[in-house]
Parts: structure tokens; sequence; C-alpha cells
């Protein structure tokens, strides 16, 4: 008994001792705060997919970073920040001031930025097997004390922001007409919450790899969907789905020696099918059972 | 009696084709007006031009010193997202926006105004359903609840009662009439032309171009409508500049 003890102890105190995991832990809890609440309005906003698209926009620019500075986290990331930025802002500008959609608008950007990419980095003799590692992130993705700074600067920056324009945001999803009726607020919190996009793309981008980082974004919100009918509920249920896929897949990585970004969204996943299942809002087993309808 | 709206040769429309055109006139503070006409007359585009959410392709609006922003208006499709998880209570007290702003709290007294509101369009007990969950009528009593926390000294409604039957016409009619005796100046888009002769006493008939303005009896005679009717032709692609002075 004493001895059983004693062995989850020592088990558990690795995860005190292993500085790597320690801080992919850290990382993915800190994502879970503030990239799953920018994924439920990207839900509710029916622009999951331009999330994952703007995955890919900010990927010249890290890779510009890449090519001025070797793999130094602070100019991929500003690298990233500036492309996803300047992409986001005129696809939004072009969208709010003609008639073409802001999906249509970013397709455009978005291949434009990928060409852009394509010819910097053949240009500049990027040899295929460092495009590999940088497109699809290395084996394990390794979260340094760097990175752990900037997901942490750029978590405080996007709550934060987030707070600020939440009203108007929440307004200008479900009835834009409205709010611009009694306020000039919509454009400004539509492209704010796109730059927070992007700020959440690239911290995603750094602990789980570029492909893959965009995940912890979209699929919590889209478990939430399945537990709620409440925005502010559907937030919270989010976070949770997030932290806790996060913590698995960390934990399954490092247990499988997988890249970290994999562990997280299968986790994700696994959440997800749970929900489709069990989830009291829309959940199959719901459907399955045929219960008698009520008076009233 | 001053006037709430002063139109001067106002041109409203779409890639430069007049949907309203050459429009002058003056709308009293605390005027009722029914504003009527057939499909395509420019009712809605007249709307959006005082609310002003098109610009003006000629002309001036006065709004009696308000902002456009001031003007609360309810528009005859609202572009609500019916899936969005937002409860009906929130969705009503959007109408204390001009209070709160982006960050006020909504205090003891706001909430009980929320309260009012929802008890006068018949929706107590309705706060924590989803929008989604509303049926078409019961949508359009909420829209009422929002206008009312507006507070708003002139109110565009965009044919308000369409698709609505006829108890809850009653009901938010008799919101018109309370708007009307507490002096404020509504404007309502309407086909029906027994309501509006039962309970408007001012119409404008408008086919593009204002055929009739005034008492609702001298406005809705059998030769205006009929030249109402005759009026309403489609854009033509191949017209030239309005020769119109402005």
């Amino acid at each position: 008994m004493h001895e059983h003890v004693h062995a989850h102890v020592h088990e558990l105190s690795e995860l005190w001792t292993d500085a790597a995991l320690r801080q992919s832990l850290a990382a993915v809890l800190i994502l879970a705060l503030s990239a799953a609440p920018v994924g439920v309005f990207l839900m509710l906003r029916r622009m999951s997919l331009v999330g994952d698209a703007m995955s890919h926009a900010i990927l010249p620019g890290a890779a510009v970073g890449y090519l001025v500075s070797g793999l130094n986290v602070f100019a991929m990331t500003l690298g990233g920040l500036v492309a996803g930025l300047v992409i986001a802002v005129l696809a939004g500008l072009v969208a709010r001031a003609t008639e073409v959609k802001e999906d249509a608008s970013l397709a455009v950007f978005l291949l434009a930025s990928l060409a852009l990419g394509v010819v910097i980095v053949t240009t500049h003799g990027m040899d295929a097997e460092e495009l590999m590692h940088f497109l699809f992130g290395e084996t394990a993705a390794s979260i340094d004390h760097n990175k752990l700074i900037i997901i942490a600067v750029n978590a405080t920056v996007s709550i934060v922001a987030l707070a600020l324009i939440y009203r108007p945001l929440v307004l200008d999803c479900v009835d834009p007409n409205f709010l611009r009726s009694v306020s000039c607020a919509g454009a400004a919190a539509h492209l704010t919450f796109l730059v927070l996009l992007v700020i959440n793309l690239v911290s995603g981008f750094h602990a789980l790899g570029t492909l893959l980082g965009v995940g912890i974004m979209i699929i919590p919100a889209v478990i939430a969907r399945f537990w709620t009918r409440d925005i502010t509920v559907m937030i919270v249920i989010a976070v949770v789905a997030a932290a806790l896929s996060g913590i698995a897949g960390v934990l399954l990585s490092h247990a499988a020696g997988v890249p970290a970004g994999a562990g997280v969204i299968l986790a994700a996943a696994v959440f997800y099918a749970i929900s489709i299942v069990a989830g009291p809002v829309g959940g199959l087993i719901w459907r399955a059972v045929p219960r008698r309808h009520l008076e009233a | 009696m001053s006037a709430q709206l002063q139109f001067r040769d106002v041109t409203l429309g779409y890639d430069r084709h007049p949907a309203v055109h050459h429009l002058s006139g003056a709308i009293e503070a605390g005027a009722l007006l029914a504003v009527v006409g057939p499909n395509g007359a420019g009712k809605s585009t007249l709307f959006k031009g005082i609310a002003g959410a098109i610009p003006l392709l000629g002309g001036s609006i006065e709004r009696g010193g308000l902002a456009a922003r001031d003007i609360a208006y309810l528009p005859q499709i609202a572009e609500i997202d019916r899936s969005f998880p937002i409860s009906v209570y929130d969705m009503v007290a959007m109408g204390l926006w001009q209070r709160t702003g982006l960050f006020g709290g909504i205090g003891a007294a706001d909430r009980q105004r929320i309260r009012d509101a929802m008890s006068a369009v018949g929706l107590t007990g309705f706060e924590q359903r989803a929008i989604g969950t509303l049926s078409g009528g019961q949508m359009q009593r909420m829209l009422f609840a929002r206008l009312l926390l507006q507070d708003a000294r002139t109110i565009l409604l965009d044919e308000p009662f369409n698709a609505i039957d006829a108890r809850t016409a009653g009901d938010l009619l008799a919101l018109v009439q309370r708007w009307h005796g507490e002096k404020r100046t509504v404007l309502a888009a309407l086909h029906d032309m027994e309501v509006v002769r039962a309970h408007f006493p001012q119409a404008l008939l408008l086919a593009r171009e204002p055929v009739a303005w005034g008492a609702t009896g001298e406005v809705l005679t059998p030769q205006n409508l009929l030249k109402a009717r005759q009026m309403c032709e489609a854009f033509d692609d191949a017209a030239h500049a309005c020769a119109v002075a402005d």
C-alpha cells in the first residue's frame, strides 16, 4: 500500500521535474484560455473554415522571419503576426467596403499570400527538409521558455481585448443591422476580432505546429455547441474542453513520443465524438431514445 | 409644431438609380404617419435614408437636431441570426445600448425597465428562452420590446405587421398608439389600408415619387391609389442622368 502510493507520487513528481513537459502543459492551458473563446465566436460567425485558412496565411510571414534570423521564435512570431494582420485587415476592409463577402475576399488574399510565400522560400533556397519541418512541425513540439512567454503575452492581450469588444461582437453576430443603427463599433469590433484570431493562430502555431494549431481553437467550440444554448456557458465549456484536450494530449504525446499537436487534436476529437453521442443539445442518444412529448 | 423630419428634394436609390425621387416636405414632431404604396415604391428605401443606413443620391434630410443614430428603426427583414445562442432577455436589453454603450452596467432600474418592456409586449415568462425558439409573432413582440427600451423620439417601422396574426398586430398597434400618445414621431410602412384608415391620421402615398401626402382620408382616394400603381416602373439601365435641377 505504502509503496503503491509512493510510485504514484513518483509519476506525478515527473510533472514538476521535467521542464519540457511542464512548459508544454502550461502552454496548452494558457492557449485554452485565450483560443477557445475566439473559437466560439469563429463558429458562431460561421467562420470556422476561415480560421483554418488564416492559419495558412500566417505561413509566409513566419517564413520570412525564419529566413531572416533562423529559428528565432520572436522573428517568426513577428513575421506571422504581420502577415496575418495585413491579410485579415485588408480582407476585412475589402469585404466591408465592397459587395464581396468576407470568405471570398479572404480566399483571394490568402492564396496570394501563400503564392508570395512560395516565391520567397524558393528564391532564398530553403531546402525541402527544412520546409517540411516548417510546414508540419517537428516530431515533438518543443515549448521553450521564449515560446511560453509569447503564448502568455498573446493570451493576456487576447483575453482583455475580447472582453472589451464582447458586447458589439455578440450584437454584430446576432443582429448586425441593429448594431449599425445604434453604434459604429461593429467594424472596429470585427477588425479587432480578426486581429485576435491572428494572435491566437500564432500562439497555436508555436505550441502545436502550423497545421494543427488552429484545432485547439475550433474543435472545443464545436464541442461546446453540443452542451448548451447559452453563449456565456458555451465559452466556459469550450475553455474547459480545450484545457482537458490540452492536458490529455500533451501527456499522451509525452508517453507515446508523438508530436504534441497531434496528441492534443486527437484528444479533442475524442471529446468531440463523445459530445456527438451524449451531448444534451442535439446529441445522438437523445434522438435515439424515444421520449413522450410534453403537455405544453 | 416644429418639423421633426424635413426633406429637401431628397433622392435615394441604388447604383444611381432612384428609388425615391425628388421628395420634399416635412413631418411634424409627434406625427403618426403611414407610408403606403405598391411594392418597389421606395418605402423601405425612404426609411433606410432617414435612418442613415444608405447615402443620399441628392437633396438633404434634416432630423430636427437628432443624429440618424437617435432614430429607432425596425427594418422589414430583420437580418437576425436566429440560431445564435442568446436569450430573449439579453436581446431586449440591447435596446438600452444608447445608455449603456460598450461597457455600461445594467442596474436595478434598468432591469425593471426591461421587465416592463417585456410585459408590455406580452412576453413575460420568455426571459430565458433562446431567440431561436420564438415564433414569428413572438419575435416581432421581442423587437418591439427592444424598441420600447430604445426610448427614441422618432421611430421607423418598416411593414411591422407582415405575416403576423390579428391578435399580435392588434397588441403591437396598441404600442404604436401609446407612442403617439407620448408625442413621439412614428412612421410605419403598411399595406393594410383598413389599418391605415383606422389608426393613422396622416399618410404619404409613395410611388418612387410622392403621389399624395396629408390627411389619410384625402390621400387614400381610388384615383390616387390607381395613379400610384401606374407610376411604379422598373429601373432602366439605359436611363439618362436626371435633368431636374438639384
